[in-house]
């Protein structure tokens, strides 16, 4: 029960810091179980998302390694009106029209970054599933690990405020000691 | 140090709550058109009347005009098209109707029985000048001033509010430049 880490001035802060991690989860793993069930809700996603990828319509005259670019910039495109589906998954009017697009454009011979900025021209960087980092998605690419980042510091705080307190708890003063033998006579 | 225990976490809390209360009250199917404050694409498109005979957005420059897009087969023009009539009989500016993915023979036959707003109407069948204009869903109205530079975007069916407030103003501001 008295057990501290020892508190050498050759241990680094990292390994402290490892070592209060490891000290914390074994005795309550709950923050692990509540990062397992976060990562199985997160992970299965963009898999579910993709399912709808060899539906999409592709034009049937181009070459291989053409469809394979075409497929691969549809993915990375959004309809914009069923807005959590790519130009790949999607059916929309829209869609179709702009998949067209694209493929006329690979036909006049722009790359895939110059097709992507003919489309954020006209749609804005909405239109791109993947967000360009730059001033305003600050928060959007950032926030989550910034929180994150609170929430381990925070727990940390926590554990190691509840560990000085048990330790107190368990280890009384002389004093006390004395005085408990007193009165137990 | 006992008052920030409790205030750090209470103010992180509120930080929180009201940005995701902010995303509430934000519509997702508003997309920022970055084409505003940028000069209007230029397009070519056959008009709706006659479709040997093209019109161009050249043809605008020197005044203030308006585009709608809309379609015979668009619910929310049916909804706007009384305001749009109501607005064209003020003859503040021209409203440009671009016809988008609509068969003509449809179009008119529409605009024969619920009144015509426009000045001039062209035909977008495929769809090819839409996406010049970025337009993803009808009905969408753009103001372009005399430059030729695009001012406004409303996205969805106008209202009478965003008429009175935003349109009717930001015209008369455009034509008195």
């Amino acid at each position: 029960m008295n057990r501290k880490p020892s508190m050498s001035l050759r241990e680094s802060p990292a390994r402290r810091l490892f070592v209060m991690m490891r000290e914390s989860l074994l005795r309550s793993p709950l923050p692990l179980l509540l990062l397992a069930v976060c990562l199985g809700i997160a992970l299965p996603a963009p898999a579910l998302a993709q399912s709808g990828v060899n539906a999409s319509p592709a034009p049937a005259e181009m070459s291989p390694e053409n469809l394979q670019r075409f497929r691969k910039l549809a993915e990375e495109l959004r309809c914009l009106v069923c807005q959590n589906q790519t130009l790949a998954d999607s059916d929309a009017g829209l869609a179709v029209d702009l998949r067209r697009q694209v493929e006329t454009l690979m036909g006049r011979g722009m790359d895939d970054a110059q097709i992507k900025e003919y489309l954020v021209e006209r749609y804005g960087d909405f239109v791109l599933y993947r967000p360009p980092v730059k001033g305003s998605t600050l928060l959007l690419w950032f926030g989550p690990f910034a929180l994150l980042l609170t929430g381990i510091i925070a727990w940390i705080v926590v554990q190691r405020r509840s560990r000085l307190r048990t330790s107190e708890a368990v280890s009384p003063d002389a004093n006390a000691r004395q005085r408990a033998r007193d009165l137990l006579g | 140090m006992r008052a920030l225990k409790f205030l750090l976490p209470l103010a992180l809390f509120i930080g929180v709550a009201w940005f995701l209360l902010l995303g509430l009250d934000r519509n997702p199917r508003e997309i920022p058109s970055p084409l505003v404050d940028k000069p209007a694409p230029q397009v070519t498109l056959p008009l709706l009347a006659d479709s040997a005979t093209n019109w161009s957005t050249d043809q605008m420059k020197g005044q203030v005009w308006l585009l709608n897009v809309w379609g015979s087969w668009c619910a929310g023009c049916r909804v706007e098209h009384p305001l749009l009539n109501d607005l064209a009989a003020r003859k503040l500016a021209p409203i440009i109707g671009l016809a988008w993915k609509d068969d003509p023979t449809a179009s008119q036959a529409w605009l024969a029985r619920l009144g015509n707003p426009y000045a001039i109407n062209v035909s977008d069948q495929k769809g090819s000048a839409a996406i010049d204009w970025g337009v993803y869903g009808a009905p969408e109205t753009f103001v372009i001033d005399k430059a030729g530079i695009v001012r406004h975007k409303h996205i969805g069916p106008l209202t009478a509010d965003a008429i009175e407030r935003q349109l009717v103003p930001l015209l008369n501001r455009l034509k008195a430049q």
